[in-house]
């Protein structure tokens, strides 16, 4: 596979202490002031011209916010967090409509590039097709709603997308575009009195992706979208909500870098699926955020809530995801599997290095009858990095004849990390099939050798193996994430042996 | 032999001088000596314990050993200050006594990438996905390996027969020019040992050159040595044709015992 061959020469080109994406771009902001209060909340409103109704709900959000506090259970240990001491909102400032890339501010386009990543959406949105013979899958259409700063500053492709009906947009848009839409769907899957940090999105949520897909549709590309922070001590709270109709069918794919920073950054992101009747939603991320350091210092603080709700009989939703950057991790895609005969699924791959935390998982609830949910959690630890697996899997007293598997398989690379797999399982009634496999390996010295011995360097021959060991997650995501995630699995293994 | 009628051209390809090695503190190899030319096949014999095995890792570079004194060269390079990828770039070969498995890695994507890496360490030019696989297609078939094999993840789930080819694939693919065979029969059948050691035999070439490590004769019967050498308490005790391996089948080790 020439991933394979591609990994091993961004390893050794990269530096532990020089994290590739840490620049930063020198952009006007528009900033909130420093702090949390209503009038914090309301300035964010106003800056989206928002309608009466928003405000007074992110305003209950704040409310409710103030009478709660953080959750302790997970493994992580972080220095106390000064809500007061943060930004809540901060934009580029809008120079003018944009109506096409070329108008996007040039600083922008230039931060892109040295993320490598868009080098093919640039020629896709340029309109480049591959050559004919030449079908490379990486190339196939993907529309970028690109979030920068938490703000929308590109949004491409909207014309084939709204032939098929589709609406693709920033949240922000939608709140004035459609209301209807988004007062019917905003908070339905993860109310605001969710928990702590999803009520804090809640209120101060600045932007995001909003998807709807009609009855009966299926979405002619996959959507995809940038996150990037780019502002010191600018939280970033996004929020996004996907609502496929019945009978209709949508990939999307998120993927994350931030700078290098010194000070921690708080990303307290909420997403909320939604799947009617044979409907089926794929979510794909790959999150590579600032770690921090060698030593520890810095890295982003992931407070992140997604679930989805197969509302209707037969619907199908499908998380997938990446996990290398942060340096703590919160965050538990899950289902609730509501209709009859729906199905859920979570592929996760989390790798910990330094002095990473992750406390990642999900949660399966089966409602409805006859529902089924997959669980593939692969989890690798190097470094001096704490990786839990945490799962909840319970089947309602109504959900007869509901199924799970999970196999959660945990990888140490050295002896100074630990791995945990902390699974809870509940069935309310007899008829509920649950399976549940785990396993704790060590990367081997033995197979490491013979790799070495083959020719491989000993960062080549880690990456091999950790490659092969996340294999059957990688296969769940496009070919087009499949081939970035494989890189930065290397990457964030880099110094982890020897 | 052939080859051994060209005395006066023979280029020495790995030399063993004076090798004493300790692993935690005890000393295995006490002052080795050996020398193997290009072409050559040396059987090295000796107990369970005598230092075959240790002898094969420290040429191959697994680390966990410590040489205390002596030096190894290779084509008169010194071969202890390379990195283990490097020798095998170099053209060093350790077919494994027991080749570990590598779940979720297919044996053509590792085939592959060990291919390329050693390739680029000679700065020789990488080979393209269809060059490479026409290569591995002609050389698998060569040794009757199926194709289906090379789907599969390196190892999991293969026979000892398997592993063992999987083994000589590797070798035939890396065109390495000294290639050990560390214990190659062990846990193999009559028919697998046969099918092993004739891909073996098809390897050998006036320039390769081929280190047999191997407890019991049986295996000199497939594989037939120019140079048996008999290794005790971490010595070579007695170098010969290869009647000295009938000599040992017949009287066994312990003739040796006291000469180490």
């Amino acid at each position: 596979m020439p991933a394979v061959q591609e990994t091993v020469e961004r390893v050794k080109r990269i530096d532990v202490d020089q994290y590739r994406y840490g620049f930063e771009t020198l952009i006007e902001s528009d900033k909130a002031p420093k702090g949390l209060s209503e009038e914090t909340v309301k300035f964010i409103s106003e800056k989206k011209n928002e309608p009466a109704w928003m405000l007074q709900w992110r305003l209950e959000a704040y409310r409710r916010w103030l009478t709660m506090t953080e959750p302790t259970w997970a493994r992580v240990d972080y220095p106390k967090i000064d809500f007061q001491d943060l930004y809540y909102y901060s934009a580029p400032k809008p120079k003018k409509t944009i109506t096409s890339l070329d108008e996007i501010d040039p600083e922008i386009l230039k931060t892109y590039e040295k993320l490598g990543i868009p080098l093919r959406e640039v020629a896709m949105l340029e309109g480049v097709e591959p050559k004919p013979g030449e079908e490379d899958p990486a190339r196939r259409k993907i529309a970028v709603d690109a979030v920068f700063d938490s703000v929308s500053v590109a949004t491409t492709f909207k014309a084939e997308l709204k032939k098929a009906g589709v609406i693709f947009m920033p949240i922000s848009e939608a709140i004035r575009e459609h209301p209807e839409l988004v007062q019917k769907y905003l908070g339905s899957v993860v109310p605001t009195s969710d928990n702590f940090y999803a009520t804090l999105n809640s209120a101060v949520f600045s932007d995001g992706s909003f998807v709807y897909v009609p009855p009966g549709v299926r979405c002619p590309m996959e959507l995809s979208t940038y996150f990037r922070i780019n502002e010191r001590n600018t939280g970033q709270f996004e929020r996004t909500l996907i609502i496929a109709d019945k009978g209709s069918y949508v990939s999307y794919l998120e993927g994350c870098t931030a700078p290098q920073r010194d000070e921690n950054q708080l990303h307290a992101a909420v997403v909320e699926l939604v799947t009617h009747d044979d409907a089926e939603i794929k979510y794909s991320t790959v999150q590579n955020w600032y770690p921090g350091n060698s030593e520890g210092k810095g890295g982003i603080y992931n407070f992140v809530t997604k679930r989805g709700d197969c509302r209707g009989n037969n619907s199908k939703i499908s998380w997938t995801q990446v996990e290398t950057g942060s340096a703590i991790t919160w965050k538990y895609p899950s289902c609730i599997l509501r209709g009859d005969n729906s199905r859920g699924e979570f592929y996760s791959i989390a790798i910990s290095n330094g002095y990473q935390q992750v406390d990642s998982g999900t949660k399966m609830i089966h409602l409805g009858k006859n529902t089924s949910s997959r669980i593939i959690s692969k989890g690798i630890a190097a470094g001096r990095s704490q990786n839990t697996y945490r799962g909840l899997v319970t089947a309602h007293r109504k959900a007869t004849g509901a199924r799970n598997f999970t196999a959660c398989d945990s990888l140490l690379i050295g002896d100074k990390c630990g791995a945990h797999t902390v699974p809870y399982i509940e069935a309310k009634n007899s008829s509920a099939t649950f399976e549940h496999e785990a396993t704790t390996s060590k990367i081997s010295e033995d197979v490491l050798f013979y790799c070495i011995q083959r020719g491989l360097t000993q960062e080549e021959a880690v990456g091999l193996v950790v490659n092969g060991f996340v294999k059957d997650v990688l296969q769940q995501l496009p070919m087009e994430f499949a081939v970035e995630a494989q890189k930065l699995i290397s990457i964030s293994l880099e110094g982890s042996v020897g | 032999m052939h080859h051994l009628n060209k005395l006066d051209t023979k280029m020495a390809l790995l030399e063993v001088k004076d090798l004493k090695v300790r692993v935690e503190e005890r000393e295995i190899l006490h002052g080795l000596t050996l020398t193997v030319n290009e072409g050559e096949i040396h059987a090295i014999m000796g107990p369970n314990g005598s230092g075959k095995s240790t002898l094969s890792h420290v040429i191959a570079g697994k680390p966990g050993y410590e040489v205390t004194d002596g030096q190894i060269l290779f084509r008169g390079e010194d071969l202890l200050e390379m990195a283990p990828n490097e020798r095998a770039a170099k053209g060093v070969f350790l077919a494994f006594q027991y080749p570990v498995e590598i779940p979720g890695v297919s044996t053509m994507n590792f085939l592959r990438t060990a291919l390329n890496a050693q390739r680029k360490a000679r700065g020789e030019s990488e080979y393209s996905t269809p060059d490479f696989l026409k290569k591995v297609r002609e050389v698998s078939k060569s040794l009757n390996i199926p194709q289906d094999m090379l789907k599969r993840g390196v190892n999991v789930g293969f026979s000892g027969g398997e592993k063992k080819r999987n083994e000589v694939l590797q070798m035939a693919l890396f065109e390495p020019s000294l290639c050990i065979l560390d214990e190659m029969d062990s846990g193999l059948d009559i028919d697998a040992l046969r099918i092993a050691a004739d891909g073996v035999n098809a390897l050998h070439s006036p320039k390769r050159a081929m280190v047999v490590i191997t407890h019991y004769q049986r295996l000199l019967n497939y594989i037939v040595p120019d140079i048996v050498h008999v290794m005790s308490k971490g010595r070579v005790v007695k170098s010969g044709g290869k009647e000295l391996a009938l000599e040992l089948e017949a009287s066994g080790y312990a003739q040796f015992e006291d000469a180490a």
